[in-house]
Order: C-alpha cells, then structure tokens, then sequence
C-alpha cells in the first residue's frame, strides 16, 4: 500500500477530531466532572490525537518525498535521483485509486539533468470528499489540497494548539468554580458574580483549531472561505470571552466588523475568479461526463500557470473572454449559425487579446481582492486595529488566536495563493507589508501593557511576512511564519505566566521578577532571542536568525533589482532594529533589575507545572526550528517542495502602476553579495537595538523619561497608535453614527409622523364611520322596528276573538270588493 | 204590467220576464245573505254553522242555474260551466265541514260548557 495515499485520510482525520471534541464539550460539557473540569481533557485529547496524526503524515510525507537541500545550486546534483522515488509513489498512488476523484501533479521532471530548463512542480495531492452540490459552472465541495506546505502547518497549528490546550487547562483553573470579575461593576456597586465558563473556553478552543485546520486542509477557495469564517467567529467567541466587559465584547465586535471588511474583499475576489474561471479549486481534477468521457478540469494553479507555458503565469483564457466580452459578443453574432466557428474563432484570437493586456485587470482584482481578505485576518495596515484590541481574551486566545495560528491564515492563504498572483499585486502586497511591519514596530516601543507589546509585535511580524511573500520571497514568508508561530506563541505564554503571577498587565508594575520566576523569565528570554534573529552569524542562530535572514535577503535583493522601491529593504531592517528595541524593553523591564511594586513582586510566584512544561517545549522549538538536519531536513527546505511551480525562476511584469518590476528568483538572495549584507544588516540592527533597549532600560545610562520628554511629540503619537483609532472614528465611526443618526431622525421624524398621520386620520374616519353607523343605520332600523311595533300594537285591537265580528269583517269586506270590481270592470255595453 | 211598479225597478223584471238564470240568481243571493246574517247575529256555534249551510247552498244554487240547460238564453249558447259538478263538491264539502266543525264545537263545549261563540275569544290579541 502507498502510504502517501493514505494523507487525505490521516489530515482529514486530524482535522476533524477537534471537531468532535467541540461538539461533546457543546452538549456534555458542563456535566464532564465537577464545573466541566473534564472538559480540558476532552479538548487536549482530541487536539493530542491531531497532533499525532499529524505527525504521523509528516513523516509519511517526509518518507515518501525525501527532502533535500533543493535550492542550493550545489544541491542539485545530488538532488536528481531522489526525487524519481517520489515520482513512482505518485504513479502508484494515482494509479491505485483514479476513482476518487482524486488528481496528483506527479513532479514530472523531464530533464533532470538541468534544474532550471525543467521547471519545478511541487508534488500535491487534492481531491474532493464530498461534493456540496454541482450545477452549472458552480462546483462547491469540501475537498483537499496538500502539498508539504499543508503537512507542515498542521503540525505547527497542532503542536502549538497543544502546548496551549495544556496550558490553559491550568491557566484558565479561576473558571473551575465562580468568578468575581473585579472589572466589571454593577449598578448595585458590587462587582459581576458570576459561574464559571471552564467547558466554554475549551469549547470555542476545539472549534477554533477544527475550522484553522479547514483553512489549511482546503481544496478550494469556496472552502477556505467558509472555513475564514469560522475562524473569525470562533475569534469573536474567545475575544469576548470575558463578555461581561465592555471593553471585550467592543473589541470582539471590533474584530469582527474589521474583519467583515477585508472578508468583503475576499468575497469581490472569489466572484472576479469564478465568474471568469468558473472554478475555485487549486488543484486540477477530472470530470465523468454523462457519456462516459473523461473531461479534465483545470485548477486555479493550472489556469494561470498552464504547464505547456512553462508554468509561466498568464492571464487565463476565461479572464481574457470576459475581459474582451464586447468582441466575443460580435464574434459570437457573427457566427450564430456555426457556434463551433464563433468558438474556434474566440480561441485564435485570445492570444492577442492577452498581448493587448485585456484581463489584466480582473487579474489585479482577484489577487488584490483575496489579499483584502488576508489583510483583515493578518491584521495588516489598514485593518491592523483590531489585533491589539483582541488581548482583551484571556492569554492562550491571545497566544493561539492572535499570534501563532489565526492570524497566519492571512499569510499562509497569501502563500497558498501565491502563483496567481501577479507583479502589481505582489507590489501592493509588499508595500502593505512594508507599511504594516513599520508602524507596528514603532507603536510596540511606547506600550506598557505587556500583552500588547506582543500584539503590535505579531503584527509587525506578520508585516515581515507579507513583505517577504510581496517582494517574491515565497520560502522566506512562509518559513517566517512557522518560526514566528513558534516563538509567538512561546512569548505571549510567557507573558501569560507573568500575567497569571502579577495580576496585571503594566509592565511599569514589574521588574525583577527572574529570580522569582526563573523558568518563564528564561524561556521568554529565548523567544525574545528568537524574534530578534539573534545568532552567530554565518554559523548558528535561533529560528528566528534563519527565516529573518531570508526575508532580509529577499527584500535586498528585490530592491537591488528594482531601486525605485529599495524603501522596503530599509522598511525591513529598520523594522529589525525596532523587533530587538521593543522586545528587549519587553524583556528587561519585565524581569531585569528592581521590582517597581513590591506588592507585585512579593505576591509573585513560578506558575504551576502545567504552564511551564508547554513553555519549555516551545522554547525548544523556537530555537531549533529554523536550522536543518545534515541530511537537509529542515522547514525550509520542505517548503521549498511545495514553492509553486514556476515561481522558482523570478518574474517580470505589471503593467496596472505603470512600470515594469522584477521579482529575483529566490535562489538568488543566498548569492554572497546579497546574503552577507543581509545577514551583517540583520545582526548589527539587532545588536543595536538590544544595546540600546538595554542602555535605557538596564544599565539605566539613558533615562527613558528623558528620552520621552525628549521627543514629546514623537512619544505621544507613538502611545497614541499614530491616532489610527481616533483616525477611525472620525472617518468611519462618527461618520456611520452620523448617518445613522439622520437615518433615525428621518425615520422618527418623518416615517413615523407620517404613520402616525396615516393612524390619526384614519381613527378620525373610524369615528365618523361608528358616528353614522349608530345615528343614521341604527336609527333606521331601530325607527322601521318601531313602526312596526306601533302598527302591531295598533292593528292588535282588531284582533277581538269575536267571531261574529270576523263574520261581519268578512261579508264587508267581501261586499266591498265585490263593489270595486264591478266599479272597475264594467262589461262594456253591446 | 207596468203597475207592479211597486216593485223596485231594479227587481221589476222578476215578475214581467220568464223564469231565467236571474231568478235562480236572486233566490241564491237571498239564501246567501240569510246565511251570512244568521252568521253574524247567532250567538249559538250551532246556528253559525246552519249559516254556513245556506251560504253553501245559495252558492250552489248559482252553481245548478249557470249550468241548467233549460235555464239558458235563446241563442242556445251555454255559459260553459260544469256547474253540477261543482255544486256536487260543494255539498260534499260542505259535508266535511260540518264534521269538522261539529267536532270543534262538541270540544269547545267540553271546554267551556256553552257554545256561546261570544265566549270563544282565546284568540283575541
């Protein structure tokens, strides 16, 4: 048997655990053991199961496609054999099971002599489980798509999701019985009493990573979509887990409006694909026709990187048609007796349609259109404001949520996306990138609150890897995320710990706490190594040192190849130096030097086992995860077998800003010129910003206060958020309530007047109506009644009971009518 | 002739015409309006019912006179009525009402012990 034809089911298994578990802890969970304690268990044994299935399809995957070193240029020598194992494991498995719908890009090097004549196709397997419904040009069905990019993120998303179930089943415990929330005062001046919510947390929890795992299991953008927003409603259930608070239920409504944004994009994105492709599917697949033929259907992948075009991206044919509907509509007049001409006709004359640049840009939207919806779940410039809001969840939502997993959905669906999208929206995406890494960087020097450090942090971060993803850098985007998740998740659990210890956020409460929490201080410090990049270089360096580089290397070399935009290498390294400052003040006022309230400091205490051990795993990971195995096994290099086919070679092109941009194949960047200068940048940034955090704020030879006083303007538009919530409100948020407040007044004073009109005059006609009804129809009857009754009184008295009478009534009575008729009727004479 | 002028004019024909349809007419009419009076004057239920008879038997009469051949005009034309016939169900009617009519009265006398008509007025409104 094939193992690698088994991964639909080990990573559908893996992904549908949690579901289960979401859906015992809905119906049981209150009643698993005392207050729901149980149902952690539930939770972290369900996320366990997908933990070991998901590594169980690692090492399926990393079995059956050996990874190797595949981008060094000495590496491809070495690199041609193995491969061909592969390749016959594809065969077999395509070949075992064509039934199921089931579709394999078999890596077909035909050359294997020559890597780059060849061009790379990454190894995938996609499929449909069960088709929703299928009519017309609409296919909507929940299918897969993996490739070592899936394989990869579910192990990240599961072993993180873990450690975090592990440790919020401590972290969490106030839940296990009632809670007074001191933050949440009541009319009667008491604070809020209220039952503990244990089993919701895990509740939400478990749905959350079933619906992260659909993001990444998917095998089609309908999919990704549905399951986008699950993500966010299961964000706005942990976000506004303390709901009872104001502020947390308005950031979990923040969030979710924000989001709503950039999903409205996403959504003009997937109409602009379909209605011009007619699919959502990434991968190709092939349809049993009514007569028994096999009809091949081309993915999205396929469309806009046609193989027999050397996977090139192109404009697809169906974006060309629509693009160029007015000629096709004339074709098609003038041929409406021979269809099969207007066709034939259509196909010879797209190619030039496509040199005339028609469909470009239904391209440009498509692409700018699904980042739209990325840019509001990665929290990137402009919709970045909800991100730190969202700290208002407890700290494992925060760890989980809004640093490692949910957040990289953005990216990771940027990456999944990756080669359909063109040089402008590549452009567009750096620089939002650029911008996003920036700002947040400098927001999280000024903060105090230690949870929203890390929030601007992560969006920094998350600027980091769209930049690298913007500017071509593909591996160096994808592998900042796995590390990041890493080290993310590390460092808000850490902040967590310190939480859970202090009872507060204020970072101008603690100091000193390392010799009272020695296990949390020296994990965090890891982390904080870890996001700086620190490292030896050219040698050995965490995670960090490795996927920052890159990135680093990326950006350089993309703005030696297109100075005009050089400004996002400086955006990068600025940035570098802003990561080491923050995180170091992070670092130094949290546990360094002396305790700012010794009330805190007293009452502080190492948190229990149970949140330091997932601490210490991931302090683990975040320092090895980065470098490789000698054999070349390293995240790295495994996301290099699943770089999408023909974006290994650079690309040239754009035509939506006017100007032609050239992506740098990524290979490239590990050049000498370009990589030392990244790496000498990266390190002497770092080890700036590390000295001066630590100038300020550990050898205290640089007063903070007076640096703050210094640059008052500066410092206060920093703690201000750069005025982004105060920008809002007066552009969007006074502006609704404005027309709102029209609307209602409209609607009030006019709508309701007139109703109201409508209601008064009508009850006047009612009351004229009830009026006649009871003087004049009443009174008629009432009047003809008493007639009749005055007439029956009346002719009463005749009624004698006489008979004789009634004889003599008769005979008159006869005699009279015998009188008039023979008055009447007189026989004529003669 | 003249000088039976005594009688009214109207009337006067009785006496200088030969016995026709008029006669039997004015016998009818007598007998009826004697029965219509004996109706209205006789307090006796029995009395009102012999009333009743001569009203019948004055109609019966005009019955029996429209219908005699021997009483018709000379141009032979008969009037058409099957005026026997009808004077036969008169009788028989007649017959029927006066069992009918008896018996009321026998009860009406069970009742009040009189037939006194004046003291049936149960019916006065």
């Amino acid at each position: 048997m094939d193992l690698a034809s088994q991964l639909p089911l080990l990573l559908g298994l893996a992904w549908l655990t949690p579901l289960v578990s979401f859906v015992a802890i809905l119906f049981f969970g209150p009643r698993m053991g005392p207050h729901g304690r149980n149902a952690a268990w539930v939770a972290t044994a369900a996320i366990v199961t997908s933990l070991v299935m998901s590594l169980t399809a690692f090492f399926v995957w990393i079995g059956t496609h050996p990874v190797v070193a595949a981008h060094h240029a000495e590496a491809h020598a070495s690199a041609e054999a193995v491969p061909g194992v592969a390749h016959a494991a594809d065969r077999v498995a395509a070949d075992a099971s064509p039934a199921k719908d089931e579709d394999h890009h078999g890596k077909d090097h035909k050359d294997h002599g020559d890597a780059h004549a060849a061009p790379h196709v990454p190894v995938s397997y996609s499929g449909d489980w069960y088709t929703l419904y299928e009519g017309g040009r609409l296919r909507l069905s929940i299918g897969w798509y993996i490739d070592s990019l899936t394989v990869l993120m579910f192990v990240v998303v599961t072993f993180i999701a873990t450690c975090i179930h592990i440790y919020a089943s401590g972290y969490m415990h106030d839940e296990l019985h009632d809670v007074t929330d001191h933050e949440v005062s009541l009319a009667n001046g008491h604070h809020l009493h209220r039952p503990g919510r244990f089993p919701r947390f895990f509740q939400a929890l478990s749905l959350f990573c079933f619906s992260m795992l659909g993001i990444v299991i998917a095998g089609n953008l309908a999919m990704v979509f549905v399951f986008w927003e699950l993500v966010g409603i299961c964000s706005w259930f942990l976000i506004g887990f303390y709901y009872e608070r104001k502020s947390a239920s308005t950031a979990a409504n923040k969030a979710f409006i924000v989001n709503r944004v950039g999903d409205f994009g996403m959504l003009i994105g997937l109409m602009a694909l379909w209605g011009s492709l007619g699919t959502l599917h990434f991968g190709d697949s092939t349809a049993v026709g009514d007569d028994g033929i096999s009809v091949p259907r081309p993915g999205l992948f396929s469309l806009f990187r046609p193989a027999d075009g050397g996977h090139a991206l192109q404009v697809p044919d169906g974006m060309v048609t629509a693009a160029a509907s007015d000629e096709v509509a004339v074709i098609a007049a003038d041929h409406a007796l021979h269809p099969a001409d207007a066709s034939s006709e259509i196909a010879a004359r797209i190619p030039g349609w496509r040199e005339s640049g028609l469909g470009g840009w239904l391209l440009f939207v498509a692409g700018v259109g699904i980042f739209c919806g990325c840019v509001g779940k990665s929290a990137q410039f402009p919709l970045s404001v909800w991100l730190p809001d969202a700290m208002e969840g407890p700290t494992p939502v925060s760890a989980l949520v809004h640093s490692a997993t949910m957040v990289a959905a953005g990216v990771y669906l940027v990456g999944r996306f990756f080669p359909v999208l063109s040089p402008d929206v590549l452009l567009v995406i750096a620089y939002t990138g650029g911008i996003t890494l920036f700002i947040a960087a400098t927001i999280a020097l000024v903060a105090n609150d230690i949870k929203r450090v890390l929030a601007y942090s992560t969006v920094s971060q998350l600027g980091y890897m769209m930049l690298a993803l913007g500017v071509g850098g593909w591996t160096a985007g994808l592998f900042h995320l796995v590390t990041h998740a890493f080290f993310k998740s590390l460092l808000f659990l850490c902040s967590g710990s310190v939480i859970h210890a202090c009872h507060t956020n204020d970072m101008r409460k603690m100091g000193g706490l390392l010799k009272v929490m020695p296990w949390t201080g020296y994990t965090m410090l890891v982390g904080c190594l870890a996001i700086i990049g620190a490292g030896v270089p050219f040698v050995i360096g965490l995670s960090g040192y490795y996927s920052k580089d890159s990135i680093l290397a990326q950006a350089l070399s993309f703005s030696k190849a297109n100075p005009q935009h050089s400004i996002l290498f400086y955006a990068v390294a600025g940035g570098a130096a802003l990561t080491a400052f923050y995180m170091f003040r992070l670092w130094f006022m949290t546990f360094m030097g002396e305790p700012r309230d010794h009330h805190i400091a007293a009452h502080a205490h190492e948190s229990p086992n149970v949140m330091v051990a997932p601490l210490v795993m991931l302090a683990v990971l975040a320092v090895v995860a980065g470098g490789a195995l000698p054999g070349g096994l390293g995240i790295a290099n495994l996301l290099e077998q699943a770089r999408p086919a023909g974006t290994a070679e650079g690309m040239t092109g754009g035509f939506v800003f006017g100007e032609s941009l050239t992506f740098p194949a990524e290979h490239e960047s590990h050049a000498g010129a370009i990589h030392v200068t990244a790496t000498l940048t990266a390190f002497a940034t770092a080890l700036g910003g590390v000295l001066l955090a630590a100038a300020m704020y550990l050898w205290n030879v640089l007063s903070p206060a007076a640096v703050a006083t210094a640059l008052r303007p500066l410092y206060t538009f920093l703690a201000n958020r750069w005025y982004f919530d105060e920008l809002y409100d007066v552009v969007f948020v006074k502006p609704t309530f404005g027309i709102a407040a029209l609307a209602s007044g409209i609607d009030r004073g006019i709508i309701d007047k007139l109703i109201d009109g409508i209601a008064w005059t009508a009850r006047r006609f009612a009351g004229m109506d009830a009026w006649l009804d009871r003087h004049l129809v009443d009174g008629l009857v009432n009047a003809t009644a008493n007639a009749t009754w005055t007439v029956g009184i009346r002719l009463r008295s005749l009624q004698t009971g006489r008979l004789r009478q009634y004889v003599m009534f008769i005979v008159v009575g006869t005699v009279a009518l015998f009188a008039l008729a023979s008055m009447a009727f007189r026989v004529p004479a003669g | 002739m003249t000088s039976l002028a005594g009688f009214p004019p109207l009337f006067g024909f009785l006496v200088t015409e030969p016995v026709s349809v008029s006669h039997y007419l004015v016998v009818g009419a007598i007998l009826f309006t004697a029965g219509v009076v004996c109706m209205a004057i006789k307090r006796n239920a029995l009395g009102v019912l012999m009333g009743i008879e001569l009203v019948l038997n004055g109609a019966n009469i005009n019955f029996v006179a429209f219908a005699s051949p021997y009483l018709q005009s000379t141009d032979g034309r008969s009037l058409g009525l099957d005026g026997d016939v009808i004077a036969v169900f008169v009788i028989l009617l007649a017959a029927a009402e006066a069992a009918v009519a008896l018996a009321i009265v026998l009860n009406f006398y069970n009742n009040h012990a009189t037939v006194d008509v004046d003291r049936a007025d149960d019916l006065k409104g």
